[in-house]
């Protein structure tokens, strides 16, 4: 039997920033309200909302999602949150795109918000809590050490050094200069990524993406309605994901094999076998730099180790042979955890549609790929576009 | 559309504690169970493994985190739904919807015992400026609906009252029942008032406990087991978390579920078309009031019902013959499924002392409980 063909076909997004003034509430309204204009539709044509947001410890928030639904647009809707941890955004895309697929709605508004900066001092408090309560927590691991781990596990295996992954920063945040919402975009030399203060060997604060207030949204429909909507749909052709197991320290860090399964999802129902060839534009989830390369490769876009070769040579440069984060990335364009999956999602959707203006990449692409991660280093979340 | 059946279930529990048991070994048992139920292995066959969760209520963040290994699902599609246990049965009930998954499981469980202050973690659900503020138990918010509720359909506390005395009563037959009991209408009167006309025997009691199932395809589902319960209908809705603009009268959430709910299982009459239901007993009241907004009866009508022994097991039209809340146990997130559970095993003529006869059609419903308006009801059918 045939899926129901799913397609996104608007798109919304706060600016993303340190400390905003809004309420979730109302970031998550103001990213809802930008996504049904523009594609000319109000809630009442909206059937059903799919709503992400990450740990209710950032604003001490008992059930987050219930607070946040009338910000999102939910009043009297069928309305559902769901949660993976960092990987969070993408999945809400994949939670609307089974409410439609489904058969049991026509149309779904995705809406994802993060407000990190109620967490005081810093949402690094809010990640204490993440840890195993028995094993580790009482260790008072802070976040950046796990990925300092995973980073040094990265750089091992393949022989990599520092400056090698430092290019990713800086693709990416000089990529966020042409980003409107973009919170840390920056001209920046490797030599100031790897003469930036050292927080948790080999991570370093350039190497690291902020702690940000945002939200995005964005709205899905069935074929019937899309069509009725846009001449420019941009469909929804596969889909994956895949949690690993809790026990992180069981794992060998170097590569991400969660992120291969998800990919390998999603790459089956999009019916794509070769996605080096097929892929043209990408924006893997980057919340570190390293990030990007060790999905990179989770992904089958490249070689085991090879994702630094490809960035040094120009590769997944914006206009280079596949680009990778044109947006700016969680990098450049802040990283509200939930909200920047959608926001990934979002610049697909635009590039798909040649509307991402100057982050435009070259050579109308026509298939996109969007992923997030989270977790203990556990998650993948893979959504593939095209038009 | 396909057609969606629940194919095995598993539960562990449900006691008052559980000292004995952490979550994971909770969750690791009623998953083992209904596997077994299903005759499915996770790894081989399940393509999606869905689980309910709050952060809050285990006391870790990102708790998704803790959840593939004891239900066999790492390396798999796991995610987990911040909802009632019912909003995960639906999620669950819609990827098999979709096409690209046959056979797909819902977790959710409790492990109340665990929570030294749970009314400060529900305290941390209400709205953080306007409402936190004041301080109050959140219990209040029960007490006011409660009063707006008898005050608008001539309810009496003496009907409330009966219905902690036939669910507790329920319960008392139901092995897996925490909180069964045999106590009188005088008793659940003279029980202190906590927040008027709120009464300490009319609020659900916790319990720990974890439920498992297993959904699959039609062609599957019948290759898998002898008596597949369908999915006939389901529906959920949200009104406002707002105190201040919410309806405090017709649990506006209950009735939109339903309405969706019959509106899939194509039900014009639920009242003829249904032939018992488990409905959220968070509170003695809302079973009553939830009675009304699902559309099993009229407006007011619901504690006469109970006074005359409809809603009992041997009664017209049985209403949570598990025993609800208030006699199994409040299972926190995993409250819904509860009521899905005794469904499936009346449907299934599993029950035991308490097995109703005839019945072919249950409906049940979920409530997020306070400060919450969110509900999602499920109908399944033989």
């Amino acid at each position: 039997m045939g899926m129901r063909k799913v397609a996104v076909v608007g798109a919304g997004m706060t600016k993303f920033m340190r400390r905003a003034q809004e309420t979730g509430r109302e970031l998550a309204y103001q990213a809802s309200k930008m996504a049904l204009d523009s594609c000319e539709m109000t809630l009442e044509d909206i059937d059903s909302v799919a709503l992400g947001t990450a740990p209710d410890a950032f604003d001490g928030l008992h059930m987050k999602g219930e607070y946040l639904s009338d910000g999102a647009g939910a009043w009297n809707k069928p309305y559902m949150r769901c949660y993976v941890g960092g990987g969070t955004g993408v999945f809400a895309a994949i939670q609307g795109w089974y409410h439609v697929a489904s058969g049991l709605f026509d149309t779904c508004l995705v809406v994802c918000e993060e407000k990190m900066s109620s967490c005081k001092p810093h949402p690094q408090g809010a990640f204490l809590t993440i840890f195993d309560h028995t094993t580790e927590r009482p260790l008072k691991p802070n976040l950046v050490w796990i990925f300092a781990l995973e980073m040094n596990r990265y750089m091992t295996v393949h022989g990599l050094e520092k400056k090698d992954i430092a290019r990713v920063a800086v693709k990416n945040k000089r990529n966020a200069l042409d980003h409107p919402c973009a919170q840390l975009a920056a001209d920046i030399t490797v030599e100031d990524v790897l003469n930036s203060e050292v927080l948790a060997w080999p991570v370093q604060r350039l190497d690291i993406s902020p702690t940000s207030d945002g939200a995005a949204a964005m709205v899905l429909a069935a074929e019937h309605v899309a069509k009725r909507i846009t001449d420019k749909p941009v469909w929804i052709k596969g889909v994956g994901w895949s949690l690993d197991t809790a026990y992180w320290t069981n794992r060998d860090l170097y590569y991400p094999k969660y992120v291969e399964s998800a990919a390998r999802m999603a790459y089956d129902m999009a019916g794509i076998r070769e996605p080096r060839k097929e892929i043209h534009v990408v924006e893997p989830y980057d919340p570190f730099d390293y990030k990007e390369l060790h999905h990179l490769e989770g992904l089958l876009l490249c070689e085991k180790g090879e994702a630094p070769r490809l960035t040094a040579d120009g590769v997944t440069a914006r206009d280079g042979d596949m680009p990778v984060c044109p947006s700016g990335g969680l990098l450049g364009v802040g990283n509200p955890i939930a909200a920047s999956g959608v926001m990934k999602l979002n610049e697909i959707f635009w590039q798909l549609r040649g509307e991402a203006g100057k982050r435009q990449v070259p050579g109308q692409p026509r298939t996109g790929l969007a992923q997030s991660w989270g977790d203990l280093m556990q998650v993948g979340c893979v959504v593939v576009l095209g038009v | 559309m396909r057609t969606v059946a629940i194919v095995g279930v598993g539960y562990s529990g449900f006691r008052s504690i559980t000292p004995d048991l952490s979550y994971k070994e909770l969750m690791y048992e009623a998953a083992a169970k209904a596997y077994e139920d299903a005759g499915v292995d996770p790894q081989r066959d399940i393509e999606s493994f869905v689980s309910v969760a709050e952060d809050f209520n285990e006391g870790t963040s990102i708790f998704d985190e803790y959840v593939p290994d004891q239900i066999g699902g790492a390396l798999k599609p796991v995610h987990t739904i911040c909802g009632d246990g019912i909003h995960g049965l639906i999620a669950a009930h819609m990827q098999v919807l979709t096409g690209a998954m046959d056979i797909v499981m819902v977790e959710a469980h409790s492990k109340a015992s665990n929570i030294l202050t749970l009314t400060d973690v529900i305290a941390y659900a209400m709205e953080p400026i306007y409402n936190r503020p004041l301080g109050a138990n959140p219990l209040f918010i029960g007490g006011m609906e409660m009063n707006r509720y008898l005050y608008t359909t001539d309810t009496s506390e003496v009907q409330c009252a009966q219905v902690v005395v036939k669910n507790r009563g329920n319960g008392f037959l139901n092995p897996s029942a925490a909180y069964g009991a045999r106590i009188d209408v005088d008793t659940v009167l003279e029980s202190d008032v906590v927040s008027y006309p709120l009464k300490q025997l009319e609020i659900s009691s916790h319990a720990d406990g974890a439920i498992v199932m297993v959904l699959a395809s039609g062609e599957v589902a019948r290759e898998l087991t002898g008596l597949p319960l369908w999915i006939r209908g389901v529906g959920w809705s949200n009104e406002t978390p707002s105190l201040e603009t919410r309806d405090w009268e017709g649990a506006t959430y209950a009735r939109m579920s339903a309405q969706m709910a019959y509106r899939t299982a194509g039900i014009r009459n639920p009242w003829q078309e249904i032939d018992f239901a488990e409905i959220d007993d968070t509170f003695a009241y809302k079973e009553l009031q939830h009675m009304e907004a699902l559309g099993l009866c009229r407006d007011g009508e619901a504690g006469y019902l109970v006074e005359e022994g409809v809603t009992e097991l041997d009664g017209e039209f049985p209403v949570n013959p598990s025993g609800g809340s208030l006699g199994l146990g409040h299972l926190l997130d995993a409250a819904g499924l509860g009521r899905v559970l005794e469904v499936v095993l009346q449907l299934r003529g599993e029950a035991g002392e308490r097995q109703l006869e005839d019945v072919e059609t249950g409906l049940a419903f979920g409530w997020r409980g306070i400060p919450t308006t969110s509900g999602a009801a499920v109908v399944l059918g033989v």
